[in-house]
């Protein structure tokens, strides 16, 4: 297994110890983890565990359970393709597969290279523009296949870099 | 600080003087705002208040004009909106180049920019003010109330309309005297299930004293519904008020905010409310000078749908797998870190404070018998007008899709209308009459649900909608019970074989009988009501299920293996476009030249057609249909 760099095991000793006032945090633990470290893998769980007591095989059970919590690193870019009910009766599949279909891979996976991850996503709320897609937060309206294939390009080219 | 009732008082009234003062333009300054909700964002309005910002302070007309991000207006397919008071004139569908009109002509030259106006459909007029646009007229707003006028991030606007006035006079009242008021308000939890919230409080506060907990369920996992985020983003005060209302009533000193993670906005919001609401002293101990001490607190979902189920969701909290457990003991018994714990959705707790402020009988004068007060819908689909609606419960189907939503667009036919999300069921053509309440969508085979609404037309396949929410039920089955675990996989394998055309009468058969032992013995109610996608379309829409059986046909054209894409040889102009979009080489020339054309047409081979539909989209002759 990979050991994790001093710097790592000391951010995420530091998020431990901000909820230390707080009942059964583990969630907002997680949450800072994923959002701050980007994944949480097996030796991120272990310095976790260490700190909070809290069986290794617990915190696995919590982080495969949620969605949100991912055990592999995710690409630079990841586009969230909405596939709520108002999006998905306006052609959302059609987007998903065109992502797919360029990136060659599938939802829930990461590109080679690592600048893609594919995430098919269950509502964001943005029904009034659907099929919508959001990409690290932007949220881009009304897609169609060939916007796909722009927005590909341009994220490729570095445009929202 | 805020001591005491008095000092409220004092303090409410100079912030309504103040936001009268500014609605009306008493200030001598007239205000710009701007709606910063997720839809309108993506069409630049983060764009439009920047150019705003800017031409105003180019211009030097900071000290006469101020700029306001809103939360949503409510019509998003009309957005981006903006809105200028104190005249109320309301542009729609603003762009980043209209901006220096707007400021030119109106801010500067007093002249409405008469081009950004709404127009009726029906009288062609032209309408200056947001409530006088038809898509409002029948609206009721007491959840929504703030959207689209007050600045979320000023908790003075949100007193100048009236906050904590519903706590201060739940706090005049004995604890029983304010259930009792919710009680006799019929106020029914709007997450879904429709249970009386009077009768849940009154449950924890029937507990012995000691530790005791609200939990407001923002865990809004529906997908296509939104109302929420959009209450949590306009006026989060005004929950964080119905929760404590809720924690004096059934004594607990402690509330959880539990909100998805795909809501960071709300999250902030609500973040900065509960911190300004604490800086006055209205969070704490010893709240306005009584013996009524009260905390919030905020946790953050991770992706799971079945965390809207209250005791997932209490399960999240504790830092579990959100797994549901059966009930009893409910959690008003046995809840959070078991103590006695009342979990109410944001729109239920949205509505508490306005009828304590109110009182009961202004809230329950809407509604029918057994259902009161108002809900928020998000109309969504294939419908005119999209957006958050909010309407007196009784309102009928047809007065919500036709009246309010505008019908479907693009002149095709309405089909169904899915309320409930992904545990409801598909209302139809015959429904459209029926009067929304909790009850009467439930007698129809659907359900209220948290408020989604989706209009479905004539180019949907009812089939293929079942499937859809049987793919994300199978997704978010948490796996504890095996009806559900193992029989909405198999369910979804017999849809799919049904879309394939792989499918037998029999196999119809087997899924209505496994759709009622699921129904009958799930764990929970993600599991229950799981078949109710299935069940709701097969009542309406078996006969679209034998197409796709029988004749091997989806009668909609969306079911991939049951259709075709042909180009018709009489209207193929042979300008090769979509042979060149084909990415499988499937189009080729024919030797037919249709009269009056050049070239010759084109054809599709369906052995190598993968059904991508790119050849459509690019055709100009409108000569490629599906089969």
């Amino acid at each position: 297994m990979a050991r994790l760099s001093e710097a790592a095991v000391k951010q995420i000793k530091e998020i431990c110890d901000r909820y230390q006032d707080e009942n059964t945090p583990l969630m907002m633990i997680l949450s800072d983890i994923q959002n701050e470290y980007g994944y949480i893998p097996l030796e991120v769980q272990e310095v976790v565990s260490e700190k909070t007591g809290i069986p290794v095989a617990e915190i696995y059970g919590v982080v495969t359970f949620y969605s949100f919590f991912s055990l592999k690193p995710k690409g630079k870019y990841v586009i969230g393709c909405c596939l709520g009910t108002a999006c998905y009766v306006k052609g959302a599949q059609l987007i998903v597969d065109k992502f797919s279909e360029l990136l060659g891979i599938k939802p829930g996976e990461t590109t080679e290279d690592g600048l893609f991850t594919l995430d098919a996503l269950r509502c964001i709320g943005a029904c009034s523009i659907a099929p919508a897609v959001s990409i690290n937060g932007r949220v881009f309206p009304k897609m169609t296949p060939d916007s796909v294939v722009k927005i590909v390009e341009d994220y490729r080219a570095g445009v929202y870099a | 600080m805020i001591k005491n009732l008095e000092q409220l008082e004092k303090y409410s009234k100079e912030c309504t003087s103040c936001l009268e003062a500014k609605l009306k333009g008493e200030d001598g300054k007239r205000h710009v705002v701007v709606c910063g909700d997720t839809g309108c964002l993506a069409s630049h309005s983060g764009e439009i208040i920047e150019k705003f910002e800017k031409v105003i302070a180019e211009k030097k007309l900071g000290d006469k004009v101020t700029v306001n991000r809103v939360a949503c207006f409510g019509y998003c397919s009309q957005g981006p909106f903006v809105k200028i008071y104190p005249e109320e004139t309301t542009y729609r569908a603003v762009k980043v180049e209209d901006v220096d009109e707007i400021v030119e002509s109106d801010l500067i030259g007093g002249k409405i920019v008469e081009r950004l106006l709404y127009v009726d459909e029906k009288t062609g007029k032209k309408v200056v003010k947001q409530d006088d646009i038809p898509y409002y007229e029948k609206q009721v707003h007491i959840a929504l109330h703030g959207c689209g006028s007050l600045n979320p991030e000023k908790i003075e606007e949100a007193f100048g309309e009236g906050a904590f006035k519903g706590l201060a006079r739940a706090l005049t009242m004995d604890r029983q005297a304010v259930i009792d008021e919710i009680l006799k308000s019929g106020l029914r939890g709007r997450g879904g299930g429709g249970f009386p919230t009077g009768k849940k409080w009154q449950f924890a506060y029937a507990q012995p004293e000691g530790a005791k907990y609200v939990v407001c369920n923002g865990d809004e996992g529906d997908p296509g519904a939104f109302m929420d985020r959009a209450i949590l983003e306009a006026n989060a005060l005004k929950v964080i008020e119905g929760m404590m209302i809720a924690g004096y009533a059934i004594g607990a000193q402690n509330g959880y905010f539990y909100i998805r993670a795909e809501y960071p906005v709300a999250v902030a919001r609500l973040k900065l409310a509960i911190k300004q609401a604490e800086e006055l002293g209205l969070l704490g101990d010893n709240i306005l000078g009584t013996n009524f001490s009260f905390r919030c607190h905020i946790r953050l979902g991770a992706g799971a749908f079945v965390c809207g189920e209250e005791t997932a969701l209490l399960n999240s909290i504790q830092g579990q797998r959100g797994m549901p457990r059966p009930r009893p003991p409910f959690p008003a018994v046995k809840g959070l870190w078991d103590s006695p714990t009342i979990v109410n959705n944001v729109e239920t707790l949205a509505c508490v404070p306005y009828i304590l402020r109110e009182g009961y009988e202004k809230f329950a004068a809407n509604g029918t018998e057994r259902s009161k007060g108002t809900k928020v819908f998000a109309l969504g689909g294939k419908v005119n007008n999209v957006g958050l609606v909010e309407i007196p419960m009784g309102t009928t189907l047809r007065e919500l899709i036709f009246d309010i939503g505008g019908g479907v667009p693009n002149g095709k036919k309405f089909k169904a209308i899915q309320t409930g999300g992904p545990s409801g069921g598909c209302l139809t053509e015959a429904d459209l009459d029926a009067e929304i309440d909790f009850d009467n969508l439930v007698a129809r085979g659907s359900m209220m649900g948290s408020g989604g609404a989706i209009v479905m037309d004539e180019d949907n396949c009812m089939v293929d909608v079942a499937k859809f929410y049987m793919e994300f039920i199978c997704d978010e089955s948490c796996g504890k019970c095996s009806p559900c675990r193992i029989g909405t996989k198999r369910m979804l394998e017999t849809l799919t074989k049904i879309t394939e055309g792989k499918a037998t009468m029999e196999d119809l058969d087997k899924l209505e009988e496994l759709a009622a032992h699921i129904k009958a013995n799930s764990l929970c109610a993600l599991g229950q009501t799981a078949p109710n996608p299935i069940l709701s379309t097969l009542k309406a829409f078996k006969n679209e299920y034998i197409a796709h059986i029988v004749d091997k046909k989806c009668p909609a054209h969306v079911c991939k293996a049951l259709m075709q894409y042909v180009i018709d040889k009489e209207k193929c102009a042979g300008c090769g476009l979509c042979e060149k979009q084909c990415p499988v080489s499937a189009i080729s020339k024919t030797d037919y030249v249709a009269p009056g054309r050049k070239l010759p047409a084109r054809v599709i081979d369906p052995a190598k057609c993968v059904k991508c539909g790119l050849c459509m989209a690019s055709c100009k002759f409108q000569a490629i249909s599906k089969k």
